[in-house]
């Protein structure tokens, strides 16, 4: 976004009308909430329970990320914080207050659709205007506002065009400007870039992030995309089965995922099976299916005896030749595959009969030949850092 | 701008709008007969309460002139079996099947140019087709009136070319009555099976020449049996209206050849035997639903 | 065909392509030949409205005798009177019933609505026949009881035709607007909530400006059916609601004149102006 944009669009931030100095020291988790989600539940007439039981705090300005597998229950959460869906149990309150059956045209929220949902018998301009028409606001101000919009995404000089006439990344925009003309509290955006193409996709998620700052606005994201939300978010909550598994910034998600389900589906994981030996003070040892005992750090850790999965991402492991002096690693095991992919090289690596880790190495050094690269079948020692892998009890 | 310009109306009015709006809003129930109401009622009305009458009145006794006795009878539906009236059955039948073969023999290659035509064409083709199709029925038959007749085109011309010497009959026959048929019911066919070429993908045509079939297997194993619901749709709505066809028998078969519809009208208006008239109507409307039924046996075997 | 093209046989090329335009000839004739079957009866009818002779058979020049004297034929002025307003009548509450009950099977959920929908399609199947002696005995009832118990005298005439073609009508328009209800993107609605409009606004605003199309194919459809419709009207028309179609039936029966041929001219233009209107119309609506 340029800074031509940012000026102009001091109108249309909420911030600048209710204190924008008066929010702007705080940290996100400090100011006010927006959005509430008490206990959601909503099960379906067919009898799927699609959100089971989310709570969920989100704060003022924060863009938060629903993530999760499709079938997850995000778009249904989000769906009902819209007034789309009532919940079945539970409740979802804006600013503090209890939607109940609010229907949708009276909650202070506006929503971009997966595929935009524009109105295809009407132009940019009539599209931009319509929530502000609904309103009964005045003619001029009407135009002010929807011109401050259309130059915030960038669209000047499209406001006669149809629909139809725009591309993919101008509908989105056109999306969003419809959405955020009427100063919502919150913006819900479902899968909004779900449609574009891989390198639109990645424009427009920087472009989203600084267009989320400009504004000021509260953001909720639904995505199935692990990599635009850690991108965009200021925190994630991911989503499995209709429940929320994990809460957290993007550096917390991925670094101290706290379920296999969160391990593996954020970025890539090894999982260990084994059992816990020793406990130490923030430490365990945990004894690995193949018979190598390891040492894992540990904030609560279980009780010994405990079956448990130990989890290592690949890019944290370092792989030797076994018989190389610095290979005092923590599981041995050989060479099965080698996948070179330009920055890096896959390895995959057997341990044990059942077992095999996706090691994944930089390739850093100033030159590499094909030589240097590990051969299959060579025995290879791994070793990690002791906080790079994190014990699972589920 | 449709938006723009609407008249504010009183607010009072529109408070209570948006009340009743609300109200509506939360009973499905009360949405639904608000909807469906106005519907229903018509239908059950003017629809089904008369079909019941006819269905009551297919029991009862023919009174003195012409009146109707209510007295519980079968007669009505076992005097059916008269050769007299089992001929006008077949006749009926026989004269629909013929004329949905014809339509279909005619139609299925048109339909199938017509959707492999360069797309500017497929459209202003289809107009072609439609715009006959838009006339008035009335019109078209006589239209085919006036061709037919001793002295019509086709006779002075075939008497011009001395093909014949003396003008043919061929109004007031079966001939004309299927002509007729295939004349007004044509695109009942065409369109149909032009929608489900049009949908047919021909890259499954290369597949199967890929894997050695020829033109004839394509066409036999292939398109046919993709294209089969447009074929079994269009058959049946050239089949329905044939089978209960009233004004083509009337005008071109001109008593002579006498259909289920005509017996039914001169059961009514002329002889004035309501009951039996009712009975034969019945009659009529269950090959129509055996038709329709067996169009969906039929469909639903060939869902894959 | 294209597969042939780079098949390695030079040999079978040849015969093979020859037998392939053989069966396009083939196809093409029969096209042709069906617009010939499709055209020449109502061209002919057209050309001979502007013979001068009285007998049809020979062309003795042009003449607008016979429009003129349609035009000047009250019994013609009053068909077409009647025709017309039986149509705009039951087309008019045909779409507006037939819209809302597309609406009730799309749109909400009811114990009945298996039967309703089932009950909706019987007109459309059922033969014109059984469904003008239906209509015929019924009125004939009602107007009796209608007599007997409150004194009311009843007849057949517009009325009961406007009636009937609306039975029949309306569910080919719910037919019509459902299928493009079905097609309808319902989160179009949900943004127009979502952006504040209210549920009236958004049918106002969004669900009837995007059904109309739909609505306006089915009104046609309403329309043509009405004017066209012959059975039905001749089974339950009264004295004086003589409309077109019953006017050319009753001069075809009485034995053929160039007049016929003049009015029935008339109306196959009428039908081709309505066809390529509606046609003009829906490409300017989306393009």
């Amino acid at each position: 976004m340029s800074t031509s944009g940012i000026e102009l669009t001091v109108g249309l931030t909420r911030s600048a009308t209710q204190g924008e100095t008066g929010m702007g020291g705080m940290r996100p988790l400090e100011r006010p909430i927006d959005v509430e989600l008490v206990e959601l539940t909503k099960v379906f007439d067919n009898g799927v329970v699609a959100v089971d039981r989310v709570s969920l705090q989100i704060h003022q300005g924060e863009f938060f990320s629903l993530l999760g597998p499709s079938g997850c229950g995000k778009t249904t959460t989000l769906r009902m914080i819209a007034g789309f869906e009532h919940p079945t149990s539970g409740e979802v309150l804006i600013e503090g207050r209890p939607m109940g059956n609010t229907p949708p045209f009276r909650r202070n929220v506006n929503t971009v659709f997966q595929n935009y949902a524009l109105f295809p018998h009407m132009t940019v301009y009539d599209n931009v205007a319509f929530g502000l028409r609904m309103k009964r606001i005045p003619r001029d101000e009407i135009a002010r506002r929807v011109r401050e919009a259309l130059q915030l995404v960038r669209l000047q000089g499209f406001e006669e065009r149809y629909p139809r006439q725009l591309s993919g990344g101008q509908q989105q925009r056109v999306a969003l400007a419809r959405a955020l003309v009427n100063r919502p509290r919150v913006l819900l955006l479902d899968e909004p870039l779900g449609a574009l193409d891989l390198k639109l996709r990645k424009e427009m998620q920087l472009e989203l992030k600084h267009l989320q700052m400009t504004v000021g606005i509260t953001f909720i994201y639904v995505t199935h995309d692990q990599e635009e939300a850690l991108t965009m978010s200021d925190r994630i909550a991911v989503m499995n089965a209709g429940r929320v598994l994990q809460v957290g910034t993007p550096v917390e998600i991925y670094e101290r995922p706290s379920s296999r389900f969160v391990a593996d589906f954020i970025g890539e994981s090894n999982f260990l099976r084994g059992r816990v030996t020793e406990v130490g003070p923030g430490e365990v040892t945990v004894a690995l299916d193949g018979g190598f005992p390891i040492s894992v750090r540990c904030d609560q850790p279980p009780a010994r005896g405990t079956e448990v999965t130990v989890a290592v991402r690949p890019e944290k492991i370092r792989i030797a030749p076994a018989e190389a002096p610095e290979a005092n690693g923590l599981v041995r095991g050989r060479v099965e595959e080698v996948i070179y992919i330009g920055t890096d090289t896959f390895y995959v690596v057997r341990i044990t009969d059942e077992t095999v880790v996706r090691v994944r190495s930089q390739n850093d050094r100033n030159r590499l030949d094909g030589g240097q690269l590990l051969p299959v079948g060579t025995p290879v020692s791994l070793d990690w850092a002791p906080d790079a892998a994190r014990v699972l009890t589920e | 701008m449709v938006v723009a310009e609407r008249v504010r109306p009183d607010q009072q009015i529109l408070k209570w709008r948006e009340r009743i709006v609300e109200v509506i809003r939360q009973r499905e129930g009360l949405r639904a007969l608000l909807l469906a109401g106005p519907g229903g009622l018509w239908l059950l009305l003017f629809f089904l309460l008369p079909i019941a009458i006819v269905f009551a009145y297919s029991f009862a006794h023919r009174g003195p002139y012409g009146t109707v006795a209510w007295a519980f009878t079968i007669e009505n539906y076992t005097r059916f079996f008269d050769w007299l009236y089992i001929r006008v059955f077949l006749v009926s039948v026989w004269l629909a099947l013929l004329s949905t073969i014809i339509c279909l023999v005619i139609g299925y290659p048109f339909a199938y140019v017509i959707a492999r035509a360069p797309r500017r064409w497929r459209n202003a083709l289809l107009v072609l087709v439609l715009i006959p199709f838009w006339t008035n029925f009335l019109v078209r038959t006589y239209a085919i009136m006036l061709l037919l007749r001793a002295d019509g085109l086709i006779n002075n011309a075939l008497l011009w070319l001395g093909v014949i010497e003396r003008p043919l009959p061929m109004l007031f026959t079966p001939f004309a009555v299927v002509l007729g048929l295939v004349y007004g019911y044509l695109p009942f066919m065409i369109l149909p099976i032009y929608a489900s070429i049009e949908k047919f993908d021909f890259t499954l045509v290369e597949a199967a020449q890929d894997l050695g079939a020829n033109t004839w297997h394509v066409f036999w194993r292939v398109l046919l049996p993709l294209t089969l619901p447009g074929v079994l749709a269009g058959s049946i709505l050239v089949f329905i209206p044939s089978v209960g066809a009233f004004v083509t028998p009337d005008l071109l078969g001109g008593g002579k050849v006498v259909m289920i519809a005509n017996l039914i009208n001169q059961q009514f208006l002329t002889v004035r035997h309501w009951p039996f008239g009712s009975a034969v109507s019945f009659v009529l409307m269950a090959i129509v639903l055996a038709a329709t039924m067996l169009y969906f046996r039929l469909g639903e075997g060939r869902r894959v | 065909m294209t597969s042939e093209a780079t098949m390695p046989s030079a040999l079978v090329l040849p015969k093979r392509r020859w037998r392939v335009s053989f069966g396009w000839l083939a196809l093409y004739l029969n096209v042709v030949l069906a617009f010939v079957f499709l055209y020449a009866p109502i061209v002919v009818m057209s050309i001979f409205s502007f013979n001068a002779s009285r007998q049809m058979q020979v062309w003795m020049g042009f003449t607008l005798d016979w429009y003129v004297r349609m035009l000047h034929d009250e019994r013609v002025r009053i068909a077409a009177q009647n025709s017309l307003i039986v149509a705009l009548v039951s087309t008019l509450v045909s779409t507006v019933i037939g819209t809302l009950a597309a609406m009730a099977l799309e749109r909400t959920r009811f114990r009945v609505k298996r039967l309703y929908e089932g009950a909706m399609y019987l007109p459309i199947i059922v033969p014109e026949i059984v469904m003008a002696i239906a209509l015929l005995v019924f009125f004939n009832l009602a107007f009796t009881w209608l007599d007997r118990l409150f004194g009311l005298q009843l007849n057949f005439g517009l009325g009961t035709i406007t009636i009937a073609h609306i039975a029949f009508s309306f569910p080919f328009v719910a037919v019509v607007v459902r299928a493009r209800l079905a097609d309808f993107d319902r989160t179009l609605e949900q943004a127009a909530q979502d952006l504040g409009a209210t549920d009236w606004q958004t049918f106002r605003y969004i669900t009837l400006p995007l059904l109309m199309p739909g609505i306006i194919a089915g009104a046609l459809l309403a329309f043509t059916l009405s004017i066209d419709d012959f059975v039905i009207t001749f089974f339950n028309a009264g004295v004086g609601s003589t409309t077109l179609p019953l006017e050319i039936y009753g001069r075809v029966r009485r034995g053929i004149t160039p007049d016929v041929n003049a009015l029935s001219t008339v109306m196959l233009l009428a039908s081709i102006v309505l066809v390529l209107g509606s046609l003009l119309l829906q490409r300017r609506r989306t393009a």
